[in-house]
């Protein structure tokens, strides 16, 4: 922790109660140098992660994926074909661990929920107005313990950055702590769409800012964004875990989403996450991958390292 | 837990011979007397190869090879076809570049992500940056028709073998003299590999020496009479022995020599930022970096909580294996230079100041030393004012900027420095105030061809690299 180090826990839960305090707050973390932040990731990206590592690696990234489809186009056969998938990434190799969770629009909830009864797979569902969150709070929330109600227990909100970059933090700490309370028994990532908030510094204020109000997990991006996830941003909110759990206590997720596709990305992900926040963080229940294409290119790997050939694209199912 | 599995880089990328002689005139040949020492793997004490221990008659030789060379081919030729050759040697380092990262690493101990992604890179750059210069010397800003100064006597350090080895011979090759280098005893390979590509360049005959040998090779090559210029890395006492071994002669002299440089962390500095910087500072290469920042002065206000960071990210670093491409420490260079980390972490307990080391397992044989912070550290500390060449880190405390700028300061040596704030109008303030030739903002150890490097007092005179560094080579 930094230069909230000696601030007490009773202090952080008063924050949200006043405009000024929580800019102050937020104003006052330590600023985050972009060239070095950058640096940083670009080294822990040349980590060489092999054989058994590789493998270990793979099989947690696989239970790590919010397996994702959001479209326009997305039916409910679309959607429970990719349900499916989640339950049985690889129907060839039932060692194949199952993913973490899906991640659908909230009119798709029902049809994944029948599918992924039982299971320990996670239903998430976007909500608050996903993606951009402009509409009317009431709406936002409507929204929210609807996806709940049909069967979603994880919530992917988005934050009003409208406001956030207006400087209007409490009217989005109010917006979290609402949601988070629509949600019930459900978990709550907040999505942060890190790619309009521009810089770094934004980035750790936003994550704080997603922390205080009461968030399980704070996301990168939506995805529907030109600029989605990427390491340096990663890194800046994985410090920003880390640091908030020294000072609260409270454990934080976080999800990088979009942008992800390949098995090295993801493992460079994991790299990072090991060696900032340590093995703490390296569990399906606090890191988690939104993506959709990383399934199959993790599991072309997987079925390389165990048969020791690649196999071509058509072994492996398209939902 | 994520344990990563042994990622060696393959060692057979690269073929050691069992023996090397000098390479004079184009040559490898015998030394005149025979005699030999052996070059060691550090990580393993293992012997890589038998290397020719040059004399003063095969230094003389090597000289007038090089004052030929001068007079026939180099000295006359147009600077646009020095730089052909410049430039086809920095292609073949580039094609060459794993070859010669990892018989570096196995000479040195560095950790090949090191070797490949920082030492081999540059060397190539300061190729290709001198080879540039080699037609444009009258537009260098030193009259209209600069001339060369004739033979360097180059003597290059183990740290760095390549890059210092470029660092010389690039700008003096450019200016159009002609070079007798002595690599360091402990690393003499990648120079003999050079010597190679020297060949495979086709560079003419005499313009590039290497004697390989220990103390009394370089005196013998500095004390010659047939040299008009030197140059040597090193340490400050070798350093002050040269100086006066040169005074009162023609020859032209630059010296880049030891550091005890101030790495200075505000209270409002990018904290996490700074802590890489800080490990960046003091382990990059095991400390054995002149410009290390050896001396943490961290503002008192944010001591406990930078210190607590620093902690955490030390028990990150992986020591070990330097081949194995996720060793971010390796061997300490030689038994000597472990025996001076030693004495002086002593020293330091013994005086008084608090040590501490990340739980980490070193290996059983070769030269090893586990990352080191100093606590409670004072200006009167001998950790705080002798230069280690190792992987200990000195911290000391301050209060205000003008107490920082006045300990960072408060040693013989000037060379490097590094701020951390997030302040702009702090850094410019600092940076005129600080007396060290190289000044890092919110970075540090970012070396680049077209920057000058060099010291302040102690730490040396004359600058290298940039169009500064053609000033030693040139005769202005």
């Amino acid at each position: 922790m930094t230069a909230t180090a000696t601030s007490a826990r009773s202090d952080l839960s008063e924050l949200g109660r006043s405009e000024t305090a929580l800019r102050t707050f937020l104003h006052g973390l330590p600023g985050v140098d972009q060239v070095g932040a950058e640096q940083r990731a670009a080294q822990l990206g040349t980590r060489s992660i092999k054989t058994t590592a590789k493998a270990q690696a793979i099989d947690l990234a696989i239970r790590m994926v919010d397996l994702t489809t959001l479209e326009g186009a997305d039916t409910p056969g679309k959607v429970r074909a990719l349900a499916a998938k989640a339950l049985r990434p690889d129907p060839a190799d039932p060692s194949c661990p199952h993913v973490g969770a899906v991640c659908v629009y909230p009119a798709m909830v029902p049809y994944v929920a029948e599918v992924l009864r039982g299971s320990k797979v996670h239903l998430a569902s976007v909500a608050t107005s996903f993606p951009s969150g402009q509409a009317p709070l009431e709406i936002k929330l409507a929204d929210t313990r609807a996806a709940v109600e049909a069967g979603a227990d994880e919530i992917d909100m988005v934050i009003n950055r409208g406001a956030f970059l207006a400087g209007r933090y409490a009217e989005v700490y109010d917006e979290i702590v609402a949601t988070k309370q629509a949600c019930g028994d459900a978990h709550l990532k907040v999505i942060l769409e890190t790619g309009e908030l521009a810089t770094y510094d934004n980035v750790r204020r936003a994550s704080w800012l997603a922390m205080l109000a009461g968030g399980d997990f704070i996301k990168t991006s939506t995805g529907k964004v030109p600029v989605a996830a990427t390491l340096p941003v990663t890194l800046v909110m994985l410090e920003a875990v880390r640091d908030f759990r020294a000072a609260t206590g409270r454990q934080v997720g976080v999800k990088p989403a979009g942008g992800i596709k390949t098995t090295k990305d993801a493992i460079k992900y994991l790299v990072m996450v090991n060696e900032t926040v340590g093995p703490d963080w390296l569990d399906p229940d606090w890191f988690r991958f939104g993506a959709s294409s990383l399934l199959n290119d993790l599991l072309m790997q997987r079925t390389k390292l165990t048969t020791g050939v690649y196999a071509g694209p058509d072994y492996f199912t398209l939902d | 837990m994520f344990e990563y599995a042994p990622a060696p880089e393959s060692r057979s990328v690269v073929d050691i011979k069992p023996s090397y002689g000098l390479f004079i005139d184009g040559t490898f040949v015998d030394p005149a007397d025979g005699g030999s020492f052996k070059s060691i793997n550090p990580s393993s004490e293992e012997v890589l190869a038998e290397i020719a221990e040059g004399g003063a008659q095969d230094v003389d030789r090597a000289v007038r090879a090089a004052r030929k060379a001068y007079d026939k081919v180099w000295g006359p030729m147009p600077g646009r076809d020095r730089a052909k050759y410049l430039y086809r040697i920095a292609r073949i380092i580039q094609e060459r570049s794993r070859e010669l990262a990892v018989l570096e690493s196995l000479d040195n101990g560095k950790p090949i992500k090191e070797s490949r992604d920082v030492d081999l890179p540059l060397v190539a750059a300061h190729f290709f940056y001198y080879a540039g210069w080699a037609d444009k010397l009258p537009h260098a800003g030193f009259g209209a028709n600069p001339q060369p100064l004739g033979v360097a006597a180059q003597v290059i350090p183990w740290n760095f073998p390549l890059l210092m080895l470029a660092w010389k011979i690039a700008p003096a090759l450019a200016a159009g003299n002609t070079v007798v280098l002595k690599p360091a005893e402990t690393t003499p390979l990648t120079a003999l590999l050079f010597a190679e590509i020297c060949q495979q360049a086709e560079l003419p005959a005499g313009v590039v020496n290497i004697v390989t040998g220990a103390g009394e090779t370089g005196r013998a090559l500095v004390e010659h009479d047939g040299v008009d210029k030197v140059a040597f890395t090193g340490s400050t006492d070798v350093g002050r022995a040269i100086a006066r071994a040169v005074a009162g002669s023609r020859k032209k002299l630059t010296l880049e020599l030891g550091g005890k440089a101030a790495n200075i962390v505000f209270d409002d500095a990018p904290v996490d930022q700074a802590v890489e910087g800080i490990v960046n500072g003091i382990f990059f290469n095991q400390g054995h970096v002149c410009c290390a920042g050896s001396r943490l002065l961290v503002q008192e206000s944010v001591a406990e909580q930078v210190l607590d960071s620093l902690k955490r990210r030390m028990a990150q670093l992986r020591v070990g294996d330097p081949l194995d491409k996720n060793t971010d420490i390796g061997a300490i260079n030689s038994a000597a230079q472990l025996a001076r980390i030693r004495e002086l972490t002593e020293a330091g307990a013994a005086e008084g100041a608090e040590r501490w080391s990340p739980p980490c397992e070193l290996p059983d044989r070769g030269f090893w030393f586990a990352p080191t912070i100093f606590t409670g550290v004072t200006q009167a500390h001998r950790i705080a004012r002798e230069e280690i060449f190792g992987p200990v880190l000195s911290v000391l405390t301050f209060r205000t900027p003008a107490e920082a700028v006045e300990k960072a300061n408060n040693t013989p040596y000037g060379l490097s420095a590094g701020i951390w704030t997030e302040k702009g109008s702090r850094i410019l303030w600092m940076a005129d105030r600080l007396r060290a030739g190289v000044v890092w903002a919110n970075t540090f150890n970012k070396f680049d061809p077209t920057s000058p490097f060099g010291g302040y007092k102690e730490s040396g005179y004359g600058r290298e690299g940039g169009r500064h560094g053609l000033e030693a080579y040139l005769n202005v």
